[in-house]
């Protein structure tokens, strides 16, 4: 083998990817291309047949604007809230944490370990109408008595941001953990006040984590359906839930292809206006 | 101080202010650090205590009591075995074959200039950055017509696990090769090591600290994933997928004892791993000196 290799240098690194790009082209490329083949379709199965039925994006759109929208709301809202949780956090454990940092790193991941319907099943033993929180925000008359956390959209946006929380703060304390602390002394030096020095220095060098970390939890946010489905009730409902719906319970498989190839396009184009608005070059690192 | 010993009061009222104003000033940023860590910590304190929970009836909603039982007995409920290793097995596999694959691939990434390394990146970055239903949606519309390969259920979930843990072990490990001294494997090419030797004795010993946090970090994925085994499962279930049908009538604490002993597995991993990382910097330091 060695040999063999030695004569065809050039063949080495198709060898050594072949394997790998064929099972993603098999069971990633391959499959879009069936979900683009059963978007055109009419019918519901088993009485499906192929039509270049393009209406199916403009109906799907129509009939689920709705659940498209809240999707996206509900995902920008949590991804803003991730932020403003993680980053002082993160910015804490890099710059002032000392020897703990690892221990908080854990802090960080340690929800991952926990399995994702688990932890957000743990969230309804919070928020359920018995529970303390909802008692305590009972007597300090936050909430009128009767009223609950559970099934509204505050315990779904909450509930998605805990889930996503982790993809935002790892990114984030990756791009702060590398700032040179000598660059904060010389802001010092040259008379920055704190503010000014965190605004001017520190912000800025961490851009490229606070762009990975909001990609990480907005994608995944927006396509998701448990939160919705465990902590809300069908007025929450996201458009994960419609194409999870439509593809196991409804057998309507050619508008859950298209509301799937939707939903991956409006991604792709918040990416873009995203991209836009920050450079692209921190977006491709 | 003259000025403070002529108004007394006025000045000291404004110290304690100033002082408290200061102090808040000060810890401010640590207090909400640890706020946020409670948060976080909050529901995996639940978690585990409820696995502990003598639920009264089918809901193990409210404390009622402390007891052993549901941890001695964590199988006692129709399933859940089958469900744990079924998940177990998929995730040992799937990473297997995942970190083998990818590890190829990153090196090929890596180490080879070759026509198509940009769009080797693309599909490499591309199913990490789709969501998760578009990636399950796709693969149940391949499996829905191509019955006469594929039939939903163990074998579709293994194909799916290997899809998405690849790119994770291709970025993980080409991270580490990027950082690689490769004058170790011109010296053994020098010795008189072929490709291959070099490869087995250099390489890939030196390798193996990525190839493993990579099979870690695939594996935790697998084990966890629920949107894309969901839809590509058929009638075969994963824990997620079990715990997914229970919760729609009354989640038992038994559920609650797997995901407890899938956590302490894997914060002992964490820990061992942070503590060899540590010994090895030493010998390090200790070896140069």
């Amino acid at each position: 083998m060695g040999a063999f290799l030695h004569r065809h240098k050039g063949l080495t690194p198709y060898l050594l990817l072949a394997p790998g790009v064929a099972w993603l082209a098999l069971f990633f490329l391959v499959p879009l291309g069936f979900l683009a083949y059963q978007s055109l379709q009419s019918g519901i199965y088993p009485n499906l047949e192929f039509t270049w039925e393009f209406s199916n994006f403009p109906d799907a759109i129509s009939d689920y604007r709705e659940q498209l929208v809240r999707s996206f709301v509900y995902a920008g809202i949590a991804t803003v809230l991730a932020l403003l949780l993680a980053y002082p956090l993160v910015y804490w454990i890099a710059f002032r944490a000392g020897p703990w940092r690892n221990l908080f790193l854990l802090f960080i991941v340690a929800p991952l370990f926990v399995t994702y319907l688990i932890r957000t099943l743990a969230w309804l033993n919070i928020l359920a109408d018995q529970g303390p929180v909802v008692g305590f925000l009972q007597d300090i008359h936050v909430l009128d008595d009767g009223e609950g956390l559970l099934y509204t959209t505050l315990a779904v946006i909450a509930g998605i941001t805990y889930n996503f929380f982790p993809f935002m703060a790892l990114p984030l304390y990756v791009s702060l953990e590398q700032i040179d602390a000598r660059l904060l002394e010389a802001a010092k030096d040259l008379y920055a006040s704190p503010t000014q020095a965190f605004l001017r220095v520190t912000l800025p060098l961490s851009a490229p984590g606070i762009v990975a970390g909001t990609l990480l939890t907005f994608i995944p946010a927006a396509g998701d359906f448990i939160n919705a489905e465990l902590l809300g009730t069908p007025k929450q409902q996201m458009i994960g839930n419609v194409i999870q719906a439509k593809f196991l319970e409804s057998l309507d498989y050619a508008t859950a292809a298209s509301l799937s190839f939707v939903l991956m396009a409006l991604i792709l184009g918040a990416l873009l206006v995203y991209a836009r608005v920050v450079g692209t070059e921190k977006l491709t690192g | 101080m003259t000025t403070a010993a002529a108004e007394p009061v006025p000045r000291s009222r404004v110290g304690v202010a100033a002082r408290i104003w200061s102090l808040v000033k000060r810890h401010a940023l640590t207090v909400y650090a640890l706020l946020v860590v409670l948060y976080l910590m909050l529901p995996i304190a639940v978690v585990i205590l409820f696995s502990f929970n003598d639920p009264v009836g089918r809901f193990n909603y409210v404390w009622q009591g402390f007891t052993l039982e549901h941890w001695q007995n964590w199988d006692g409920v129709l399933g859940i075995r089958h469900a744990v290793v079924t998940s177990l097995e998929i995730g040992l596999l799937g990473t297997l074959v995942a970190t083998a694959l990818g590890t190829l691939m990153a090196l090929a990434i890596v180490r080879h200039g070759f026509r198509g390394r940009g769009t080797t990146n693309l599909l490499v970055f591309l199913p990490m950055s789709t969501p998760e239903i578009v990636l399950g949606a796709s693969l149940l519309t391949l499996f829905l017509n191509t019955t006469t390969v594929f039939t939903l259920g163990y074998w579709t979930i293994f194909i799916a696990h290997v899809m998405f843990v690849i790119s994770f072990v291709v970025v993980t490990v080409k991270a580490r090769l990027i950082g690689f001294d490769r004058h170790l494997e011109e010296a053994a090419m020098d010795l008189g090591a072929n490709e291959w030797t070099t490869f087995r004795k250099v390489t890939l010993p030196l390798l193996a600290p990525a190839m493993l946090a990579a099979a870690l970090l695939g594996f935790a994925l697998s084990l966890d994933d629920f949107v894309i085994t969901y839809l590509v499962a058929g009638s075969e279930q994963t824990f997620p997928l079990f715990v997914w049908g229970i919760a729609r009538v009354a989640v038992p604490p038994q559920v609650n004892v797997v995901a407890s002993g899938i956590f302490l597995v894997a914060i002992a991993i964490a820990f061992g791993n942070a503590v060899w990382q540590i010994r090895s910097a030493r010998r390090q330091r200790r070896g140069q000196a």
